[in-house]
């Protein structure tokens, strides 16, 4: 009984570990969306739009099942166009992290889009007098300054993020929700095991939110508050 | 690409079956949830620290863990419950934990309803002091302001965020799909991927239908919006 509980604990480092790779993909992807949108291209900010308003409307765990069973034939067919006679497994951990990395990238625009918004546009014209480039502006100026105003979003799209680990088990990755399935079909106890899952969720969303909360009061540091 | 096969009829008629399952369980979890979230919202408003203590504890387990568990928990862990398991044959609600959709129905209800009781209590603490104040200078009972003036505001004001729940109820509706011999739209994709192994096609078109029934849910909010709240909208003239 206790080997299934300890099971599930090692498939909780899987979830961080997914959850974690995952959050880095839509960062990059979230970085890369905000810019294509405030770029001012007619063709990114196209492209840009049509990529956060399809994934924000189709439900996680078909875009899921879609790239996961749908990647594999794919990948298959045209392995075989390409006259290959291997055959590909895509592996469900990075289907997972590429999923809902690509999902939640679409999410992480927007929020990054209003920060970059909020930024009064006299701080990039200041740095840009005072000789930076393009990049050192954004690293020493934006960026720093970004983290305050796409904290409150970040802080949401995460926690949502690491709820969405769980649909992970659906295709077949031993994270904790598939292993605490397999504890209770094999020991007829579900509900011990489910709430156990659910409660490592939970000590994972509450640290996360205790983190995130001190890195927001700490990047608020100077900011005035108005008083009603 | 084999688009034919999906619109075989009897493909056709899976994906609208599931079309009925999800939009049934999308607004009669929603109709569940929203009455409870008013209570909850109440009792997270209300004068009562005992009660704002057990509902802010209940919004705040809801929120935290994934939907795809408390599912679980509910149609597979339920049934381990002994206190259950004697009533389940016979005594009138218990039965009921039996079916399937029942439970996708209870699990998704209970869901929605801590996420909307947040949004709501957060609308109906923003609520202008002054009119308040107002309704009380009138003579008001609590009750009275409560129903006729705070309520009212609160629910309109909570229309905007409202409007994503809902999105995102739709959207949950798939994990509906996890328990077995429910046939939502995700399922009848997976069925249809499964019997003629077309994922593409299969999940595409479940992803067509979904995108769909997204945009005509965020227009009839906008609709609705506009009517109920124009009094907060800038001035055009």
């Amino acid at each position: 009984m206790n080997d299934y509980y300890l099971a599930i604990l090692n498939g909780a480092v899987l979830t961080v570990g997914v959850s974690l790779a995952a959050l880095a993909v839509s960062i990059v992807l979230g970085l890369a969306g905000a810019a294509a949108k405030l770029s001012g291209r007619p063709v990114l900010v196209v492209l840009a739009t049509v990529y956060t308003t399809l994934i924000r409307g189709v439900p996680e765990l078909v875009l899921m099942l879609l790239v996961f069973y749908g990647g594999t034939i794919g990948l298959n067919n045209l392995l075989e166009r390409l006259g290959s006679e291997a055959t590909v497994d895509i592996n469900p951990f990075f289907a997972g992290v590429l999923t809902i990395g690509f999902i939640y990238g679409a999410y992480m625009t927007e929020t990054f889009r209003g920060a970059l918004l909020s930024i009064p546009k006299g701080q990039a014209e200041a740095a840009w007098a005072f000789g930076m480039g393009k990049g050192q502006t954004f690293l020493r100026i934006t960026a720093p300054q970004m983290v305050r105003y796409a904290l409150p979003g970040f802080t949401n799209n995460w926690l949502v993020l690491i709820k969405a680990t769980a649909l992970v088990s659906l295709i077949g990755l031993q994270e904790m929700t598939y292993l605490a399935k397999q504890a209770s079909a094999a020991t007829r106890s579900p509900f011990a095991f489910f709430l156990f899952t659910a409660a490592l969720f939970l000590v994972y969303t509450s640290v996360s939110l205790y983190v995130l909360r001190r890195l927001n009061a700490r990047y608020s540091l100077g900011a005035k508050r108005g008083q009603l | 690409m084999n688009w034919a096969i999906i619109f075989e009829a009897q493909n056709l008629a899976l994906y609208g079956q599931g079309i009925v399952t999800t939009l049934g369980l999308l607004f009669s979890s929603l109709a569940v949830g929203a009455v409870l979230a008013l209570i909850c919202a109440l009792a997270l408003t209300g004068p009562f620290p005992v009660l704002r203590w057990l509902v802010g504890a209940y919004t705040y387990v809801i929120r935290g863990t994934p939907l795809l568990i408390q599912v679980y928990l509910i149609y597979y862990g339920l049934g381990q419950l002994e206190w259950i398991q004697a009533r389940w044959d016979s005594v009138w609600p218990w039965t009921h934990f039996k079916q399937p959709f029942f439970c996708a129905l209870l699990a998704f209800s209970l869901n929605t309803a801590g996420y909307t009781a947040e949004m709501l209590a957060g609308a109906i603490r923003e609520t202008a002091a002054g009119e308040i104040e107002a309704a009380q200078a009138y003579g008001m009972s609590r009750w009275q302001v409560l129903l006729r003036v705070v309520l009212p505001s609160a629910m309109r004001r909570t229309l905007p965020a409202y409007s994503n729940e809902v999105v995102m109820m739709l959207h949950s509706t798939s994990v509906a799909s996890a328990v077995p011999s429910m046939l939502d739209v995700t399922s009848a994709a997976s069925r249809v991927y499964s019997d003629y192994y077309l994922p593409f096609e299969a999940y595409l078109f479940a992803a067509g239908i979904y995108l769909t029934a997204t945009f005509c849910l965020i227009g009839v909010f906008k609709l609705v919006e506009q009517h109920l709240l124009a009094y907060l909208a800038p001035r055009k003239h």
